[in-house]
C-alpha cells in the first residue's frame, strides 16, 4: 500500500464513512470497474444484434460498409487513442503532484474528444444528405439490398450510443478541469481523475471495436 | 484459513466491550429532522426507509390491479370492464409488481438498511449514488405512471415484439420508465458489491460474512450483469417504435425471436434478483429463531452464487415453443435442471439447521415456514416446466402463472414480510402485535393457496394465460381463485394495519429482542446516525450460537483497516465494560 | 385414480399425449412425496426442538459432508431422469414422420386459417383425417400467435416472417379445442378454433366438397352466407351485431349511417365504403376506435365480400 494511505491522512475530500483515504480510493476505483462491466454488457446487447445480422446477411455488411468513410473513421480512432494517452498522463501528473500538467493534459483530452465529435457530426450529416437515415426513414438507392436500412440502424445506434458516452465523458472532463483550476487535486487526492480515466479508456476501447466492425469490412 | 487463536503472526488487540442502549435519546431518526433532511439524506437507513415506503405504495397499486383482474375473471365473458382495460390491467400489474416492487423490495429497502450494519460500516460505499438510485427509481416510477395516464400499455410486462412495436398506447414512454428504473437497480448493485468488498469491519472475513450479505452479493452481480441488457433491449423497442429500426419487427426486416433472447437474458436472471435476497433473509431468521449455527454455511453461500451464474445460462427455457432450434432447447433445459440443485441444497440445509435447535415460533419464523412450503411448490413446479415435453403442454397456461406466483409471492413476498417483521424492531424501535402478526400470516398463507392452487389445475387442463374470456368449464376454478385473492388482499391489509399501528403505540423494542448474534443487533435500537461509534472488531461469526452472548458485544479497538483483511486478530477482553457515547 | 387424472389433465387424444402424461405423473408424484416428506420433517423438528427455556444451549453443528453430498446427488439423478425423459418425448414431438399430411396454417388477429393441398380453405376449423400424421406449416400475418391443442399436449408459436412446424396424429375421430396462447391483443381470448378429426373417407369427401374454396353453397341466400362467413372469419370478434361497442364499430344500423373518422372527415356508409374497409381497413379509421384491423385482400374473394356486405345491410 502506498505511503499516503496512513490512517492519519484526512484530506478535506475524505468522506465520513470511510476509515481512511486509501479505503475511499480503493472503493471508488472498484465501483467504477463494476460500472464499466455494466457498460460492456449494455454495448454487448448491440454487439450481439450486430453479430446476428452480420451472420444472416454477410453481403449486406460488405456492401453497406463502402458508404462509410474509412479515412475519417481512422482519424477518429487516432484521436481517441491520443486522448486516452493524455488522460493517462493527467493521472501520472497527479501522482507526481505536477498540478499544472494535470490541467494541461485534461484540456488536451477535452479538445481531442471535441475533435472526435466534430468529425462524427460531419460523417452523420453527410449521410443524412444522401438520404441514409436509420430504419423506416432510410431513403438511399445506392445499395442494392433490401435490409440496408438495418445495417444503418445498427450503425447509428452503436455510434450514437458511443457518441453519447463521449459527450458524457466531455462533461466529466470539463468538471475535472474546473476542479483542477480550483487546485483540488494533488498526489494525495486524485480519485476523480483516476476513475474518469477508467471510464474514458472504456469509451476508447468500444470505439476500437466499432471502427473495424463497421468501417473495415472487406 | 488460520483461526484467530492459532495464528502465530496475530496481533493482540484489547477489546473493551460495551452494551448497546435499548432506547437511546439520540438516534438516526431524530439527529436530523425535517422533510428536507429526508429528501437530501445520504444515510443508508433513511434511504432504505424511503424505498420501503415507495415499494409499499406500489405493492398496493399493483395489488389493486390484481384484484380488478381477478374480479373481471369471475364470469367467462365480460364482467365489468372491457377487454382492452383488462389487458392494460394485467400488463401494469406485472410491470409494477416486478420493476417497482419485487426487484427493489429486499435489496433496496431491507438491504439498504441492514447491509452496512451487518458489515460494521458507517454507510454504503457511495452514499450519494445510493440517494441517486432512489431518485432514479422515483423518476422511472413517475414516467411509468405518466405513460399509464397517457394511453396506457397493453403489451404484457414482457413487451414481446412485434406486438409491442405495433400496438397503440404509451409503450415508448413506459419502456423509457423501465430503462430509468433499470439504472436505479444497476447503481444499487454497484454500490452493494463495492460495499461488501471494501467496507467490511476488521475481522469480518468472507467466512464470517452473514448469509444475507451473500444473498445480496449474488443479487448485485445479477443486477449489474443483466440489467444493462434489459436497458438496451427496451431502448431498441423504443427506437423500433420511433424510428422503425427493423431489429425486431419482421415487417421492417427484423427478427422477433431475437427480442425474446435479449429480453429473457435479463428477465430470467431477474427472477433470481427477485428470490436470492429472500434466501438470505431465510438464513438469518432460521438461525436466530432456532438459536443454532447455520448448517452448511459455505453450501448456502456458494449456492447463491451458483444460482446467479447458472441463472445466466438458462434464458432459453422460456422459448421452448418459440421455434428455437431443438438442440438449443435441450441445452437450456439441461442447464435449467442444474439450477434446481443449489436451490434444493438450500432447502435441505435450512431444514437441517432446525435439527436440535431451540426453536421459538415467532412471527418472522412463521412467515419463513410459509415461504418453505410455497417456495417448495414453486420450485418443484419449476422442475415440471423445465422439462421440455411438459413445457410444450404447459407453456403460457395458468400453470405457469401459478408457478411464478408461488415463487415470487409465495417465495419472495413471504421472505420479504419475514425480513420486515424480523428487522422491524431495529428499524422503527417498536414491537408490533405478535398475535395479529401470526393471524395475518395464516390468512396470507391460506388466501394464497386458495388463489393459486386452482390455477395449477386450470393450467394443466389447458387454460391459457392473459385470457379475457374463457370457456365455461373453468369458471368454478376462476371463482375460487378470485375469492382467494380477496382473502390474500385482506391479509396484506392486516399486516399494513398492525405495522403502522405499532409505530404509534407499539411497545418500545430492546436492542436485541430476538437474542440474535448478528452484528446489526449489537448496536442501539434505534441505530445511531452513523451506525457505530467505534469501528467494531469482528471476532465471532454471526451464527456462533454455541458461544455466550457476552462475546458478541461490540468492542472498541484501535485497528482501523476497513476491508476485512485483518483475520489474524487475537482479542483479549479486559473484562471491563465501557459505556457507549 | 382416473378421477384425479380427469381432474388435472384433459383427455389424451393424440398418439404422443400418453407419453407426456406419464412424465407429468412421474414428476408430480415424486414432487408430492418430497414436499410431504420435507414438510413433515420440519413440523417434527419444530415440535421436538421447541424452545424450552431462554437458556437453551444448542450443539455446534456446522456441516456434514456425507449428508450434503447425498442430498445433492439424489436430486441431481432425479432431475437428470426428468431431463432425459422430457427431451426424448420432445424429440418424438419434433421429428415429423415422412408420410405426414401437410396443412398450411395462417394466423392473424384473431383467426386461424387453414389451407389444404387441393386449394380448399377453412377458417377456425381444422379438418384432418384420423390415424394419420398431420404436419402443420404455420406462419403469422401480424404478431406472434401460438397454436395450442391441450388434448394433444402440443403447442407451437406462430411467428411472422418465418415458418414453424408441428405434427400430431389423432387416432380417433372427434373434436378438440385450439387456443391461441401467445398474447396478441384485445381478441386474444377469442382466437379459438377447433380440430375436427374425420374418418379418412369422410375427410376426403369434405376436402372434395371444398376444393377451390370460397363459392356460395347453393342452399344459402347471399346474406345467410354472409352471416356464416362473418362467423367463420371471426368478424364478430370485434364487430357486434347488436349495437354494443367492441374493438371495432358495431354493424347494427351502420349501413346508410353517417360515419366520422379520425382525420375529421365523414362519409355515408355504402357498399363502396364497406368494401374499402374490408380490403384497406386503415384507409379510413372510425373515430374512437384503434387501427388494428388487418386487410382481407387476397383472402376473401369478391363473392364473399359481397355476401358479407349483404349481411351487414340486413342489420338494421
Amino acid at each position: 500500500m502506498a505511503d499516503h494511505s496512513s490512517s492519519t491522512t484526512h484530506s478535506r475530500f475524505m468522506q465520513h464513512h470511510f476509515v481512511d483515504a486509501d479505503q475511499q480510493f480503493e472503493a471508488a476505483k472498484m465501483g467504477m470497474w463494476i460500472f464499466l462491466v455494466t457498460e460492456i454488457l449494455m454495448f454487448g446487447g448491440l454487439f450481439a444484434a450486430y453479430i446476428v445480422f452480420r451472420l444472416w446477411y454477410p453481403d449486406l455488411f460488405t456492401q453497406a460498409s463502402t458508404q462509410l468513410d474509412t479515412f475519417w473513421g481512422g482519424v477518429n480512432t487516432v484521436v481517441l487513442i491520443g486522448s486516452s494517452l493524455t488522460v493517462a498522463m493527467a493521472i501520472k501528473s497527479a501522482q507526481l503532484n505536477q498540478k499544472k500538467n494535470i490541467a494541461i493534459n485534461l484540456g488536451i483530452t477535452l479538445a481531442l474528444a471535441a475533435v472526435f465529435m466534430v468529425i462524427k457530426y460531419f460523417e452523420w450529416t453527410h449521410k443524412f444528405e444522401l438520404g441514409i437515415f436509420p430504419g423506416q426513414f432510410y431513403d438511399f438507392g445506392g445499395i442494392e439490398h433490401e435490409k440496408a436500412n438495418v445495417f444503418f440502424s445498427l450503425y447509428y445506434l452503436m455510434t450514437g450510443l458511443h457518441g453519447i458516452h463521449v459527450l458524457i465523458g466531455m462533461g466529466l472532463m470539463s468538471w475535472l478541469l474546473w476542479r483542477s483550476f480550483k487546485n483540488h487535486f494533488s498526489s494525495e487526492y486524485y480519485t476523480p481523475i483516476e476513475i474518469t480515466g477508467l471510464y474514458w479508456h472504456l469509451v476508447d476501447i468500444i470505439w476500437i471495436f466499432l471502427f473495424p466492425l463497421f468501417y473495415l469490412i472487406e | 484459513m488460520d483461526t484467530a487463536e492459532s495464528s502465530s503472526t496475530s496481533k493482540k488487540i484489547q477489546v473493551q466491550r460495551y452494551k448497546p442502549d435499548d432506547n437511546p435519546e439520540k438516534h438516526y431518526l431524530n439527529e436530523e429532522t425535517g422533510l428536507w433532511s429526508w429528501l437530501t439524506t445520504v444515510d443508508h437507513k433513511k434511504i432504505g426507509i424511503m424505498f420501503l415506503g415507495s415499494i409499499t405504495f406500489f405493492f398496493f397499486i399493483g395489488g389493486i390491479m390484481a384484484l380488478l383482474v381477478r374480479t373481471e375473471l369471475w364470469t367467462p365473458a365480460k364482467t365489468f370492464i372491457e377487454a382492452n382495460t383488462y389487458n392494460q390491467l394485467f400488463t401494469l400489474h406485472g410491470a409494477i409488481m416486478i420493476f417497482l416492487f419485487l426487484v427493489p423490495s429486499v435489496p433496496a429497502a431491507l438491504g439498504n438498511f441492514i447491509l452496512p450494519l451487518q458489515l460494521g460500516a458507517k454507510d454504503v460505499a457511495f452514499p450519494r449514488l445510493n440517494l441517486m438510485s432512489f431518485y432514479l427509481y422515483l423518476a422511472g416510477a413517475g414516467i411509468a405512471i405518466f405513460s399509464i395516464l397517457n394511453g396506457g400499455i397493453d403489451t404484457g410486462w414482457t413487451f414481446y415484439t412485434p406486438y409491442s412495436s405495433t400496438t397503440g398506447g404509451a409503450v415508448t414512454t413506459m419502456v423509457f420508465g423501465v430503462f430509468v428504473i433499470g439504472f436505479s437497480s444497476i447503481l444499487t448493485g454497484v454500490n452493494f458489491i463495492t460495499t461488501i468488498h471494501k467496507m467490511r469491519a476488521p475481522g469480518l472475513t468472507w467466512d464470517k460474512l452473514p448469509l444475507f450479505c451473500w444473498g445480496l452479493y449474488a443479487t448485485s452481480i445479477i443486477q449489474i450483469l443483466a440489467t444493462p441488457v434489459l436497458a438496451i433491449t427496451l431502448a431498441l423497442v423504443g427506437m423500433e417504435r420511433i424510428l422503425g429500426i427493423g431489429i425486431f419487427d419482421p415487417a421492417m426486416g427484423g427478427d422477433p425471436i431475437l427480442f425474446q433472447h435479449f429480453f429473457w437474458f435479463y428477465s430470467h436472471p431477474a427472477v433470481y434478483i427477485m428470490i436470492v435476497p429472500g434466501f438470505g433473509v431465510v438464513s438469518e431468521i432460521i438461525t436466530t429463531f432456532s438459536r443454532k449455527h447455520i448448517f452448511g454455511y459455505w453450501a448456502i453461500a456458494l449456492s447463491s452464487l451458483a444460482i446467479a451464474f447458472i441463472g445466466f445460462l438458462v434464458w432459453g427455457h422460456h422459448m421452448f415453443v418459440s421455434g428455437q432450434a431443438s438442440l438449443a432447447s435441450m441445452v437450456f433445459s439441461f442447464l435449467t435442471f442444474l439450477v434446481g440443485i443449489p436451490t434444493g441444497i438450500k432447502m435441505f440445509n435450512w431444514t437441517a439447521t432446525l435439527y436440535k435447535g431451540s426453536i421459538d415460533l415467532k412471527s418472522p419464523l412463521l412467515y419463513i415456514f410459509g415461504f418453505f412450503f410455497l417456495f417448495l411448490v414453486g420450485g418443484l413446479t419449476g422442475i415440471v416446466l423445465g422439462s421440455i415435453a411438459l413445457d410444450v403442454h404447459l407453456h403460457d397456461t395458468y400453470y405457469v402463472v401459478a408457478h411464478f406466483h408461488f415463487v415470487m409471492v409465495g417465495g419472495m413476498v413471504m421472505a420479504f414480510l419475514a425480513g420486515l417483521h424480523y428487522w422491524w424492531p431495529k428499524i422503527t424501535g417498536r414491537m408490533y402485535n405478535e398475535t395479529m402478526a401470526k393471524i395475518a400470516c395464516g390468512i396470507i398463507f391460506v388466501g394464497f393457496n386458495v388463489t393459486f392452487l386452482p390455477q395449477f389445475v386450470m393450467g394443466s387442463q389447458g387454460m391459457p394465460r392473459r385470457y379475457f374470456n374463457y370457456i365455461e368449464q373453468f369458471q368454478p376454478f376462476h371463482q375460487v381463485s378470485t375469492v382467494g385473492s380477496f382473502v390474500l388482499g385482506l391479509g396484506f391489509l392486516m399486516v399494513f394495519y398492525y405495522l403502522v399501528r405499532s409505530l404509534f403505540n407499539g411497545k418500545p423494542a430492546t436492542a436485541n429482542p430476538w437474542g440474535s448474534r448478528a452484528l446489526e443487533w449489537q448496536i442501539n435500537t434505534r441505530p445511531p446516525l452513523h451506525n457505530f461509534h467505534h469501528t467494531p472488531v469482528i471476532v465471532n461469526g454471526p451464527y456462533d450460537y454455541h458461544k455466550p452472548m457476552e462475546e458478541f458485544q461490540l468492542g472498541l479497538a484501535e485497528s482501523s483497516h476497513g476491508d476485512g483483511h485483518d483475520s489474524d486478530l487475537e482479542v483479549t477482553s479486559d473484562g471491563k465494560e465501557i459505556k457507549a457515547e | 385414480m382416473d378421477a384425479i387424472k380427469d381432474f388435472l389433465l384433459p383427455p389424451a387424444k393424440s398418439t404422443l399425449a400418453e407419453q407426456t402424461d406419464s412424465l407429468f405423473w412421474f414428476v408430480h408424484g415424486s414432487s408430492l412425496i418430497l414436499t410431504i416428506g420435507l414438510i413433515a420433517v420440519i413440523i417434527y423438528f419444530v415440535y421436538k426442538y421447541r424452545r424450552k427455556s431462554e437458556d437453551d444451549v444448542t450443539p455446534h453443528i456446522t456441516h456434514n459432508n456425507a449428508l450434503e453430498v447425498t442430498w445433492s446427488v439424489i436430486p441431481l439423478v432425479l432431475v437428470l431422469i426428468v431431463f432425459g425423459w422430457g427431451y426424448q418425448i420432445f424429440m418424438n414431438q419434433t421429428v415429423v414422420p415422412d408420410d405426414a399430411y401437410e396443412v398450411n396454417v395462417t394466423a392473424q388477429k384473431w383467426i386461424w386459417q387453414f389451407q389444404y393441398e387441393n386449394g380448399a380453405q377453412s377458417t377456425g376449423k381444422l379438418h384432418v383425417p384420423a390415424d394419420r400424421p398431420i404436419k402443420l406449416i404455420m406462419s403469422s400475418k401480424d404478431v406472434i400467435h401460438s397454436f395450442f391443442v391441450p388434448d394433444y399436449r402440443l403447442k407451437q408459436d406462430v411467428v411472422p416472417g418465418q415458418y414453424t412446424e408441428m405434427w400430431f396424429n389423432a387416432p380417433e375421430p372427434g373434436e378438440s379445442i385450439i387456443y391461441c396462447t401467445e398474447y396478441c391483443g384485445d381478441g386474444h381470448s377469442d382466437m379459438l378454433g377447433e380440430v375436427i378429426v374425420h374418418e379418412e373417407e369422410e375427410f376426403e369427401n369434405w376436402l372434395a366438397e371444398n376444393a377451390g374454396g370460397g363459392s356460395k353453397p347453393d342452399e344459402l341466400a347471399p346474406e345467410e352466407w354472409g352471416e356464416q362467413l362473418a362467423q367463420e372469419w371471426a368478424c364478430t370478434t370485434c364487430h357486434s351485431t347488436d349495437g354494443s361497442q367492441m374493438t371495432g364499430p358495431t354493424w347494427q344500423g351502420t349501413f346508410g349511417s353517417e360515419q366520422s373518422f379520425e382525420d375529421g372527415s365523414t362519409v355515408t356508409v355504402d357498399e363502396n365504403y364497406l368494401r374499402e374497409s374490408i380490403l384497406e381497413p386503415n384507409a379510413k379509421v372510425v373515430e374512437g376506435f384503434p387501427a388494428v384491423m388487418n386487410t382481407y385482400q387476397g383472402q376473401l374473394n369478391d363473392e364473399q365480400i359481397n355476401a358479407i356486405i349483404e349481411y351487414i345491410k340486413t342489420l338494421k
